[in-house]
C-alpha cells in the first residue's frame, strides 16, 4: 500500500471535494463539518462515477405527533453525495444510502500529516 | 505514515471534474467503457435498441419538414419570433420535467456539452458519444417530448409532426452513421397515415421497424388497424410500442410525485396495450408479426403473464381467437426490452428471463441518457446467465430481429 498527497489540507477544506485518478484507482475526498472522508468513485449501483456528483443536503419529512405530515425540507447539516448516473444518495460521512445501510461506498483510508492530506492506495 | 506498512507514493494524483450539464458524454460514461474494456466485452455486438434524442433541440429544423404549407409557414414564423417559446404544435408537459430529480442527475437536466457542428448534426455527434461510452454497435433512436404525441387533442397535428419528423430524423440523422437506426413513429391516432408512414419509410435507410408511442386512448385491436397490422406484416419488420407516463391519465392521478407516476405509468400502460394485443387475438391474425414491448423492465411480464392465463381459462369464450394460452404467445411472439432492469431480488430476475425466454427474446436498451438509463454491464454482470445468453440478449437477438449484421461493426465511426 502507498501513501499519496494529494494536496494541502487548507486547499481541500476550501474545495470541500475532489477527485482524484491514482493510477487508475479514482478517490474522492471530501471535507465536512471538520474532518475529511475519502471514497472510492465506483458506484455499488452500477459503477457511475459517484464521487464526481453534486452533493445534496438529505430530504427528509416532517411528520407531527398526530402523524399528519408537513412536507418536506432539507436537514440541517447531513449531506449526501449524489451519483451523476442514476442519482443514488449516499451519506458523506458514512457512505451509506440512507435507505438501506447495506448500500453502501468503498471507504478508502484518508489522514492528515503536516498539513497535507494522503490517501492510502 | 501512521501505517509502517505504507511506503510514500510520488505518483502525482489527476484530479477529476465534477459532472455538470457541460460534461462530455464520453466524460459521463468512462466508466462504462473502462468497465466493458476491463471485463472484455467491449469486443461483442451490442445493439441497443431504446436511447433517445432531443428532438425538440432542433425543432426549427423539423417543422421546415412539415407538409402542409400553412402548418410550416406558422411554425417556421412561430419559431423565427419566439424567443423562448415551447416547439411549435407539440404537446406535452411543458413544466413537469421531473426527470433529473431537481438536478441530481445532470445529463438528464440538460446536455450543454460542446458539439463542433460544422459538417455533423448535433444529435449525430451526441449519439456517436454514447455509443462509444457504451460500447454500441448499433443504437436505436427514438424521440423525448415526442412520446406524448399520442395523447395531441388534433388528430391531424400528430399527423404533420410525425411526418415531418421522420422526413428530418431519415433525411439529416439517420444517413449520416449507418449504425443510427429507428423505428419510425407512426401516427396512430390517424390509422390512413399511419399506413401511408409504412409506404413512405418502410424501405428508407436506418429504418428498421415501426413505432406506436403507446401514452394514447385508441384501442390497439380495433379493425381500424387490421390494414396496418398487415403491411407491417408483410414488410418483415417488426412493431414497438414505447411506453409512456400520462400522469392525468384517471387511474394515476392520485400518485403525489414522478417517483410513483414513473414507476406504475410505463408498466400500466404497457400492460394495457399487451393485454388488447394478446387477448383479441392479433398474433392469431398475424401470426408473423414481430412486436415489442419497449421500456418498462422484466418483472410486469410474469405477472402478466400469469394473471392472463388465470383468467383465460375462466373465460375463453371472450377471447376466441386463442388457441394457446396468453402466456404462451407473450414468450413466443413477442420481445422485451430490458430497461429500466429491476435487479433487487436475483431470483426474482432468473425466473422472469426463464418464464419470458430471455435467451431469445430480450433485448438490450439502454435508455440513455434519461435517468434509469442500464450500461450494458446489467446483463453482463448477472450470475445466471451463460456467455451465448449474454451475447443474444446484448446484441443477437436484436441483430436477428432488425436483420442486421450479427458481427461486431468495423471502424465504425471518427470521433470528434
Ligand atoms: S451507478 Fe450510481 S446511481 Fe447508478
Amino acid at each position: 500500500m502507498s501513501a499519496v498527497c494529494v494536496g494541502s489540507a487548507d486547499e481541500l477544506k476550501e474545495a470541500g471535494r475532489k477527485v482524484f485518478d491514482l493510477e487508475g484507482t479514482e478517490i474522492g475526498v471530501f471535507h465536512h463539518e471538520g474532518a475529511f472522508y475519502a471514497w472510492h468513485n465506483n458506484c455499488p449501483h452500477q459503477g457511475g462515477p459517484v464521487c464526481q456528483g453534486r452533493l445534496f443536503r438529505l430530504v427528509e419529512e416532517e411528520v407531527e405527533a398526530n402523524r399528519e405530515t408537513r412536507g418536506r425540507r432539507y436537514h440541517e447539516s447531513r449531506v449526501n453525495i449524489v451519483c451523476p448516473w442514476h442519482g443514488i444518495e449516499y451519506d458523506v460521512k458514512t457512505g451509506q444510502f440512507p435507505g438501506n445501510p447495506a448500500m453502501a461506498l468503498t471507504p478508502a483510508k484518508v489522514y492528515v500529516e503536516n498539513g497535507e492530506v494522503f490517501l492510502d492506495v | 505514515m501512521n501505517d509502517p506498512a505504507t511506503s510514500l507514493h510520488t505518483l502525482a494524483p489527476k484530479p477529476i471534474r465534477e459532472i455538470d450539464t457541460y460534461s462530455d458524454s464520453r466524460d459521463i460514461l468512462a466508466h462504462s467503457k473502462r468497465e466493458a474494456q476491463l471485463k472484455g466485452y467491449s469486443d461483442w455486438l451490442i445493439c441497443d435498441v431504446d436511447a433517445h434524442h432531443v428532438e425538440t433541440v432542433s425543432w426549427n429544423e423539423v417543422v421546415k419538414y412539415i407538409e402542409d404549407p400553412v402548418l410550416r409557414d406558422q411554425a417556421d414564423t412561430y419559431h423565427k419570433e419566439r424567443t423562448g417559446a415551447p416547439p411549435y404544435g407539440l404537446n406535452g408537459d411543458l413544466g413537469m420535467r421531473y426527470q433529473d430529480v431537481g438536478g441530481r442527475i445532470p445529463h438528464q437536466s440538460d446536455r450543454r456539452e460542446k458539439v463542433e457542428t460544422k459538417t455533423t448534426h448535433r444529435d449525430v455527434v451526441l449519439t456517436r458519444r454514447a455509443m462509444d461510452g457504451l460500447s454500441v454497435d448499433h443504437m436505436v433512436l427514438f424521440p423525448t417530448p415526442m412520446l406524448h404525441l399520442g395523447l395531441h387533442p388534433q388528430p391531424e397535428m400528430e399527423v404533420a409532426l410525425a411526418q415531418a419528423y421522420n422526413m428530418w430524423l431519415t433525411d439529416r440523422i439517420l444517413s449520416e452513421d449507418d449504425g443510427i437506426v429507428t423505428l419510425v413513429y407512426l401516427p396512430f391516432n390517424t390509422p390512413e397515415e399511419a399506413c401511408r408512414t409504412v409506404e413512405r419509410f418502410a424501405n428508407k435507410k436506418g429504418v428498421i421497424g415501426f413505432c406506436v408511442t403507446s401514452a394514447r386512448h385508441k384501442p390497439l385491436h380495433s379493425n381500424e388497424y387490421m390494414k396496418l397490422y398487415r403491411m407491417i406484416e408483410e414488410t418483415g419488420k417488426p412493431i414497438a410500442f414505447h411506453a409512456g407516463y400520462h400522469w392525468q391519465d384517471p387511474s394515476l392521478q392520485t400518485l403525489p410525485n414522478f417517483l410513483s407516476v414513473h414507476a406504475l405509468g410505463f408498466v400500466w400502460c404497457s400492460m394495457v396495450m399487451l393485454t388488447n394485443w394478446i387477448l383479441s387475438g392479433i398474433p392469431e391474425k398475424f401470426p408473423k408479426l414481430k412486436s415489442i414491448w419497449v421500456e418498462s423492465g422484466v418483472a410486469w411480464i410474469p405477472a402478466l403473464m400469469q394473471r392472463l392465463d388465470d383468467q383465460y381459462l375462466m373465460r375463453q369464450s371472450e377471447a376466441p381467437l386463442l388457441k394457446r394460452m396468453p402466456s404462451d404467445y407473450m414468450r413466443e411472439n413477442c420481445w422485451y426490452t430490458c430497461q429500466p432492469m429491476e435487479k433487487s431480488n436475483m431470483k426474482a430476475l432468473e425466473l422472469s428471463f426463464e418464464m419470458i425466454k430471455a435467451d431469445t427474446q430480450l433485448l438490450y436498451a439502454s435508455d440513455w441518457p434519461h435517468f434509469d438509463f442500464d450500461t450494458p454491464g446489467v446483463i453482463h454482470d448477472l450470475p445466471f446467465l451463460d456467455e451465448t445468453a449474454k451475447r443474444n440478449i446484448l446484441g443477437l437477438n436484436a441483430a436477428r430481429l432488425f436483420g442486421l449484421p450479427t458481427e461486431k461493426r468495423q471502424n465504425k465511426f471518427i470521433l470528434d
